[in-house]
């Protein structure tokens, strides 16, 4: 029905429709082919007719095929009719909330939340899915049906856990960009719609993070698809819209003093978005803002990181005392072991450290950087 | 999310425990491994976690670039050549530990008595989209 249908419409309405039929007691897989059923009738009745309010439409229709096929399903059982009245609407804006909460249920794997999200929140087609996370389509489709099963029996009558909702945008953002869909608009769109229908600054947080995040897309890779580390990236290419914005959350999130892991990456972002050229960042500022980080999920990934800041900061071999008891299997250890040791002018031992780093490293790009580098310092150049 | 790929080798595995050729299995014992296989393919698709599978004809060719404006050269196949692939699987999962976990139910496979194979699996990491995030 997409096809006729203007698709940013269906989008944007169906997730809300499927919120209030599961919010009325439909479990989630009937309320889907509800709201399905429903995307049909309206592909033939609209164009003759189009509706004033074209989601109260689908509400309405899409909860009486609900009932249909519930009393269907019940006489076909032999039993009574079990079907409840329709409870009295509640607002849009929990039904959307509850939506996220469901499809993000801490019973699902990250794989499931991310694909049930995107389905049912997002409204992306089950194909859709598949390509962006390149697997077949009929694989993406039990995925999904697997995790509306596993949520078919939850039942809102607790207050869903908004970090769990987070940590799955998170990850639909950082897959990044494969096929045709963009995961990291997609999971932009899907977090300014949850500051829409919660007010909490670690939403905001990572709204802020994702918009400072992408706004350096253009200039984190080349034409050619090489990787541009920070400092080296052409900040004219950087968009500065989104950076705006993204500061803008920041800034009013960060006043209600309630800081979190979201906000404390974003200030870090958002600091290295402040810098026009390289050189002008306020490392010692970012250092603050990696103890804060440390001091809120002590996380070895996070002192990592900071070891670079630290470096940039107060010198390589500051850099590497923070290293220093760190596990070397993290990953990137090698890649900042050796960011570090060429700063402080060790141009073998960083040769070795960045062929070391290409090996370990898990995505091409990253490969090809660093094993770049590593040629770079042994043929001598700089 | 990651994919992985599980290698299933006609040479260069370690040897495995239940290691009788096929050929010297019964009629029976081979449909039961074929059965199994297939039926762990059709659970990854239920589960949401199958890509792809493809078993390789073991007599394979080698090739390579002779010079501008010269046909390519090809050669073997090579009885000496030490790793020789017999088919793969590729499996999109949540973790490592799961891809270990599956893998260890593939090399469970019943070979000869009906016992299973404990055949040596390769699990070879893909390479991932790049992150959003990197720094």
């Amino acid at each position: 029905m997409t096809e006729v249908l203007p698709e940013a419409l269906v989008r944007s309405l169906t997730p809300g429709v499927l919120g209030i039929l599961v919010r009325r007691g439909a479990d989630f897989a009937a309320a889907e082919d509800a709201v399905q059923d429903a995307l049909v009738e309206a592909l033939r009745v609209w164009p003759d007719d189009p509706p004033r309010d074209p989601k109260g439409w689908l509400v309405t229709v899409a909860w009486r095929r609900f009932l249909d096929a519930t009393r269907a399903e019940a006489a076909r059982r032999r039993r009574e009719d079990v079907v409840e009245p329709a409870p009295a609407d509640v607002p849009d804006q929990d039904d959307t909330l509850q939506l996220y909460f469901l499809c993000a249920h801490p019973s699902l794997s990250p794989s499931a939340a991310v694909a049930l999200t995107l389905r049912a929140v997002g409204g992306l087609t089950t194909r859709q899915i598949a390509q962006a996370y390149l697997v077949p389509e009929a694989t993406m489709a039990q995925r999904i049906s697997r995790a509306k099963r596993v949520v078919g029996g939850v039942r809102f009558d607790q207050p869903g856990d908004v970090g769990t909702v987070l940590r799955v945008l998170y990850l639909v953002f950082n897959e990044g960009y494969s096929g045709d869909v963009d995961l990291a608009a997609e999971a932009i769109r899907l977090a300014r719609r949850l500051v829409a229908v919660i007010d909490h600054p670690e939403v905001a947080g990572l709204l802020a993070l994702m918009l400072l995040h992408h706004a350096r897309r253009a200039a984190r890779v080349t034409a050619r698809g090489a990787l541009v580390p920070l400092a080296q990236q052409d900040r004219g290419l950087w968009d500065v819209e989104a950076i705006a914005e993204g500061v803008e959350v920041l800034q009013r999130a960060l006043s209600r003093d309630r800081l979190g892991e979201f906000q404390a990456q974003a200030a870090i972002a958002a600091l290295h978005a402040d810098a026009l050229v390289a050189e002008e960042t306020d490392w010692v500022q970012i250092v603050e803002w990696y103890d804060e980080l440390v001091s809120l999920t002590d996380s070895p990934v996070v002192r990592l990181n900071r070891a670079v800041a630290v470096g940039e900061a107060d010198g390589a071999r500051a850099g590497l005392a923070a290293l220093a008891g760190l596990d070397e299997s993290l990953p990137r250890f090698a890649a900042v072991a050796a960011h570090l040791h060429e700063k402080g002018g060790e141009v073998e031992v960083a040769a070795r450290l960045y062929a070391e780093a290409a090996v370990k490293a898990t995505n091409l790009a990253e490969v090809d950087h660093l094993t770049r580098q590593a040629a770079r310092l042994r043929a001598g150049g700089s | 999310m990651a994919k992985y790929l599980l290698l299933k080798h006609y040479r260069g595995a370690p040897a495995a425990v239940n290691d009788v050729p096929m050929d010297q299995w019964t009629p029976d014992e081979i449909t039961a491994h074929i059965q199994y296989m297939r039926d762990f393919a059709t659970r990854l698709e239920g589960t949401g976690e199958f890509v792809d599978g493809q078993a390789l004809a073991p007599e394979g060719t080698f090739v390579r670039y002779d010079g501008e404006g010269r046909p390519p050269v090809t050669d073997g196949p090579f009885a000496e050549t030490k790793d020789l692939i017999a088919g793969w699987m590729v499996i999109d999962v949540d973790s490592y530990e799961r891809a270990v976990e599956l893998a260890g139910e593939l090399s469970a496979a019943p070979g000869k008595g009906g016992e299973p194979i404990h055949e040596w699996l390769e699990l070879r990491p893909f390479y991932a989209e790049l992150p959003t995030v990197t720094e």
